[in-house]
This record gives structure tokens, sequence and C-alpha cells, in this order.
């Protein structure tokens, strides 16, 4: 177990690498031991490389690994004690269950003895007992995966356990489950977790810190709360959420926000104003129906159960609307106001506070 | 919901049928014909019944041919399916080397089997061919006309020329089709390159090698025309495999009853041992 520094860390899959080729830039994050984290973007972001960068697949183009202040940069992956669990189930189809949860134990030259109580205990752990002497190729998709997490949880050294969206192929019924077993897994064991995922329910519901990363970069770390209450980036409140956030073009003239002709009190205290863009930013479920505000024409209503979605649109863009599915909406125009203590104003897409 | 019932479809079918008796089932019936049967010429025929099989199989000709033909198939998969396996390891996964590996590796097989047997058997002549000349010019005395040592050398070592290509060309398929992550996998866990290769890559190459097996099997056991054009057969019989003794047999001495009955023998092991071996590798296999 160990504590996981990411110093300025860099990377490009191009030797000669300039800045446009860069995949990752500038990642700096401490992770403590024991916590349960989730890498969260989309497809394309680098949470993938950055992923393989701490397992040590991948050496960085750029900046160190710590692991408990050890430098690991340069370590390959069985030296840094760590395990990873892929997309897909990787298993070893000619062995049985077992064989396959003690093979990294016999690479590792532990005694039989050794090798079998701790087999036993974590098949136990993983509900696997019973398809021990079963050949792993037979298993069904969410077996399997459970074996390839067996793999890494038998292991007593491993500093971090890192998932690359394990989910991917287990049916929707059996996801609920499996996400549930690694949660009580991390209460059990306490050993750090990395998860990478596109799917922002499987991050905010697994770990206790999401980290958002967008186009190479970090853009945002904190509680699932935190993200959604108070996105540092644009991107952070665009992506987070269902439906994202509102980010609406805005004028600043003397620290006074001005959209669509009215007056905004916000969340963000405005010092100086030197951006090239700035925006106003307000979540849907933050924004009421009121007597007066900013006139809108309701263009649209969705019901989606629990919620009505209301798209409405006024002289500064379209925004969306969040409101109970009791609530009555009024039809043709009507006034919105915003939450103040939920307004943010973004200069160049990064928050002002 | 009621299917309507149209029986005319049947004649969609003929063609095909025809096909298949013309190159097929009617030369092969024709072969059984000959099999129960004594010709006299003139389109005489005589009923001989199980004559000419139990003639076949007990003649020490038919028994020196089989244990020729079996040792030479043997000895070639042995050659060649760990040769292949260990090239296609070797060979380039990504960059121009893949290209002109592939390339090399395709050569021999696009060479005509009588040209490959012509090729051998002018490389290896011991007066003028470079292969005999170099190895009599450092002290071996290799002659593969007249040595039979030296003419199972020549036709093992063209026949592995010819084809260990495609279990190179099958295997280097079977392992570019393993994801990435498995050997990620096996390197977290430590595995060494040989338990890497033992339960990660020789598991994914299984069914590409059963065919390479089935394949290299059934051509080496039919083997013809490069022993023909190399050897002849010879000297004496020493090369002479079920084929070229066959051929001998049926257009050589006209025995077509006997022939015929080698023929149905020979198919009939050929058969057998791709079913046995077919069954046994995939016994394992989970029906997905």
């Amino acid at each position: 177990m160990a504590k996981i520094t990411l110093n300025n860390l860099s990377h490009s899959y191009v030797p000669d690498y300039t800045d446009a080729d860069l995949v990752l830039r500038d990642i700096n994050i401490d992770w403590k031991d024991g916590g349960a984290y989730a890498l969260l973007g989309p497809s394309g972001c680098g949470k993938t490389t950055l992923l393989n960068i701490i397992s040590g697949l991948i050496k960085p183009s750029k900046g160190d690994i710590l692991f408990d202040d050890k430098n690991v940069t340069s370590l390959n992956p069985v030296e840094r004690d760590i395990a990873q669990i892929f997309q897909f189930p990787v298993i070893y189809d000619t062995m049985t269950v077992y064989d396959n949860l003690a093979f990294p134990l016999k690479n590792r030259n532990l005694s039989d003895t050794e090798i079998d109580s701790k087999v036993k205990e974590i098949a136990e752990m993983l509900e696997l007992t019973s398809t021990l002497n079963n050949r792993a190729s037979g298993l069904t998709a969410d077996g399997k995966q459970k074996i390839s997490l067996g793999r890494g949880l038998v292991r007593s050294d491993v500093n971090v356990i890192m998932f690359d969206e394990p989910l991917t192929v287990i049916d929707p019924h059996l996801k609920w489950i499996l996400r549930s077993k690694l949660k009580e897994l991390h209460q059990k064991i306490n050993r750090t977790m990395i998860y990478v995922t596109h799917d922002q329910t499987e991050a905010l519901t697994f770990a206790d810190q999401v980290v958002v990363m967008h186009e190479g970069q970090i853009v945002q770390t904190g509680t699932p709360v935190e993200l959604f209450e108070k996105p540092k980036h644009t991107f952070v409140g665009h992506f987070i959420g269902s439906p994202g956030m509102n980010i609406l073009p805005c004028q600043i003239k003397n620290g006074q926000i001005s959209f669509a002709g009215q007056e905004i009190q916000s969340n963000s205290k405005i010092k100086i104003n030197n951006f090239q863009k700035t925006q106003l930013g307000i979540r849907p479920e933050f924004i009421n129906f009121s007597d007066k505000g900013i006139p809108v024409k309701i263009k649209r209503v969705s019901n989606t159960g629990r919620h009505k979605i209301i798209d409405t649109e006024c002289s500064g863009g379209t925004i969306k609307v969040l409101s109970n599915a009791s609530t009555e909406i009024p039809s043709g125009s009507a006034q919105i106001s915003f939450d103040q203590k939920y307004t943010y104003i973004y200069g160049d897409n990064w928050i002002i506070e | 919901m009621n299917k309507t019932i149209n029986q005319k479809a049947w004649f969609f079918v003929v063609p095909v049928f025809v096909l298949v008796a013309f190159n097929a089932a009617i030369p092969l019936m024709t072969v059984v014909n000959y099999s129960f049967q004594e010709t006299f010429g003139n389109n005489v025929f005589a009923w001989e019944g199980t004559r000419w099989f139990k003639q076949i199989l007990l003649s020490e000709r038919f028994h020196d041919a089989l244990g020729r033909q079996i040792a030479f198939t043997f000895i070639i998969l042995l050659i060649q399916i760990p040769l292949g396996i260990g090239i296609a390891l070797t060979m380039p996964k990504k960059g121009w080397g893949v290209p002109i590996c592939l390339i090399l590796m395709s050569m021999p097989l696009l060479i005509p089997w009588n040209v490959v047997g012509a090729m051998w058997n002018i490389f290896a002549l011991p007066d003028i061919g470079f292969l005999g000349y170099s190895l009599n010019a450092i002290g071996f005395d290799f002659n593969f006309t007249q040595q039979p040592g030296d003419a199972w050398f020549t036709t093992v070592l063209m026949d592995v020329w010819h084809w260990t290509s495609l279990v190179v060309l099958l295997s280097y398929a079977g392992l570019n089709s393993i994801q990435p992550a498995y050997y990620q996998a096996a390197e977290i866990d430590g595995a060494s390159r040989w338990a890497t290769f033992r339960y990660i890559e020789l598991p994914k190459m299984k069914k590409v090698l059963t065919l390479a097996i089935l394949l290299r099997f059934m051509d080496s056991f039919m083997i013809y025309t490069e022993p023909f054009v190399l050897t002849g057969g010879g000297p004496g019989n020493a090369t002479a495999f079920l084929s070229i003794d066959l051929v001998k047999m049926a257009l050589g001495q006209f025995d077509l009853g006997p022939a015929a009955a080698m023929s149905l023998i020979y198919f009939f092991i050929v058969l057998l041992v791709c079913w046995v071996f077919y069954s046994l590798m995939m016994k394992n296999e989970v029906r997905s």
C-alpha cells in the first residue's frame, strides 16, 4: 500500500514531440493511501494513458511517479507491485479458476501452502469458491472479470489496484452487483484503487474523489458533490450532470455581470476582467420560474418520469431548466431566475471564485 | 405461423448436385467399382470381392510405403510446426519489416510443386548444384541420387523450405489477434517469457495451429509431385511414398484393381487421422 504522487507528468506517443503532440500535459496529483479514486473523462482524453503510466506499462515523456516518496518512474510493472484490471476480462484459458488465481503467486515463488490459503481466501471473498476447479474459459463475462480482479487481490504486496473501464463487457443488471461488490471490497481490504471510466454514474458511485480529465489535462479533482455544485471548468459543468450545466455567454462591466440585457448576481467575485471570453454557468437544477427575471420562450418540455426538462430560449441563448415532474410549467413565455449561490462566472473556461 | 410448402426450390440445388456428382461422386464410385473387380482389357470385368483389399493390407510393399510415408510426415511436422511458430514469434509486429517478412514468407508458397522439385533437384546435384557441390567441398560424401539417407535429407529439406511458411503465416495471424491487454496482464502477474508463451500465446494459437497441423498432415501425407521430380521415388524405393507407389501400381503396372483398393485404404487413413486429431483438439473447446 502506498501514497501515489505524480509530478509534472507529460506524455507524447511521438519521440520528438511538440506541444501539440502531448496526450498528457503537466499532471500533478497526490493520491492518499487507501483511497478510492476515479479518473473520469470522455474517450481520448488520456485517462488510459495515465493509468498505463502509473502501472508502468508506458514510460512518461516527462515527469516523475512516486510511490510513498520513492521514485518508481523507471521501474517495470512487476517491480512496482501494482495490479490492473482491463476493459475485457483477461484470463488464462487453459487453466482452472484456482490456477488462474494462483498464477501471480507461483510466479513470485510462494510456498504451496501460502498460495493455497491465499487463493481460497480471495475466492471466498469474490464468491468463486464453487467454481475453483472449473476451467476458467467456461465462465460468464462477469465471472471472468472477477478472476481478473482476484489475480490482483491475491497478492498482499499490491500498492494500488487499477481498473480500466472494467464493466464495459458486463451485462447492465450485473454491473450494479459487481460495482457494489467493488465498493464493498474496497472497504474490506482498504487498498488504494483507481478506477478509470467515461461513465459519470460509475465514477460518482465508486469513488471518494473523482479526477476529471479533459484533453490531457486534469480540470478538477473533488468529491462528487463538489463536482456537481462548483465545477471549476466549463467542461466539468458540461460533462457531469444530466443534462449538463448551462454555459451562457455574458458581459462584465465594472464588476457587474450582464446577461440577456439583465444584471445577474453570482457567487463569483470578479476583481479583474482581462479574459478573452466570459461565460455564466448555472445548472438546470438551480433555475426557477418566477414573476420577475429573464424573459424566455418555452420551446419543449420532456418528461423523464421524476423530472421535467424544459428547453427555453432567450436573447442570450438556449437555457435548460430542470424541475420536479409535479411542477406546473407555464406555456408560451415565462420568466426565470438563477439561484445566486450556484451561479458562477467562467473566464476563458476556468471558474472565477 | 403457417409456412408455405413449395418443393420447387429443390430445382435450385440441381446445378450443384450435378457438379458434385461429376467432380467427386462419380470418379470416386468408379474407383470403388474397380477395387472389387479384375479387368482383362476390352472392358471385361470379373468380380473379385475383397481380394484386392486383403492383398494390399497384407503386402509388404504397402507396409513399407506406408511406413516411409508416416516417417516422412512425422519428421516434417516435427520440424515445421516448432520452426514455424519460432519464426512467427520473432517476426516484427509493426513497421516496414512486416510487409518484407510477409512477402519473403509467401514466396515459396507461390512456386508450383514441380518447379520446387526441379529447383531442388538441380540445387542438390553433387557435381553442379550449389548445395550438393558445397556439401562435398566441405568433406561430406553427399549424393542424393545414390544414397538413401541423402535422398531423405534433401526431400525433407525441400518440404521444410516449401511449406514452413504456411505454418509461419498462420501462427503470425494467430499471434497478431492477441489483444495487448493479455501481455500487459502477464507482465503484471510476473509471468516469465516462457510462461507467457505457454499460457497466453500457445492457447490463443490453438485453432490456427490445429489448422496448420491438419493442412500439413494432409499435404505431406499425399505428397507426390515434388519427390517425383526430385528423386522419382529412388534410389531404389527409398523415397517411394504412398502416392508415388500408387501411381507406379496404377499406371506403371496397370493393376487397376489393387491400385483402386489401395486408393480407398489411403483415403480412409487420411480421413481417419484428420477426424481423430480434430476431435481431440476441439474436445475442450467451449461452444460459444
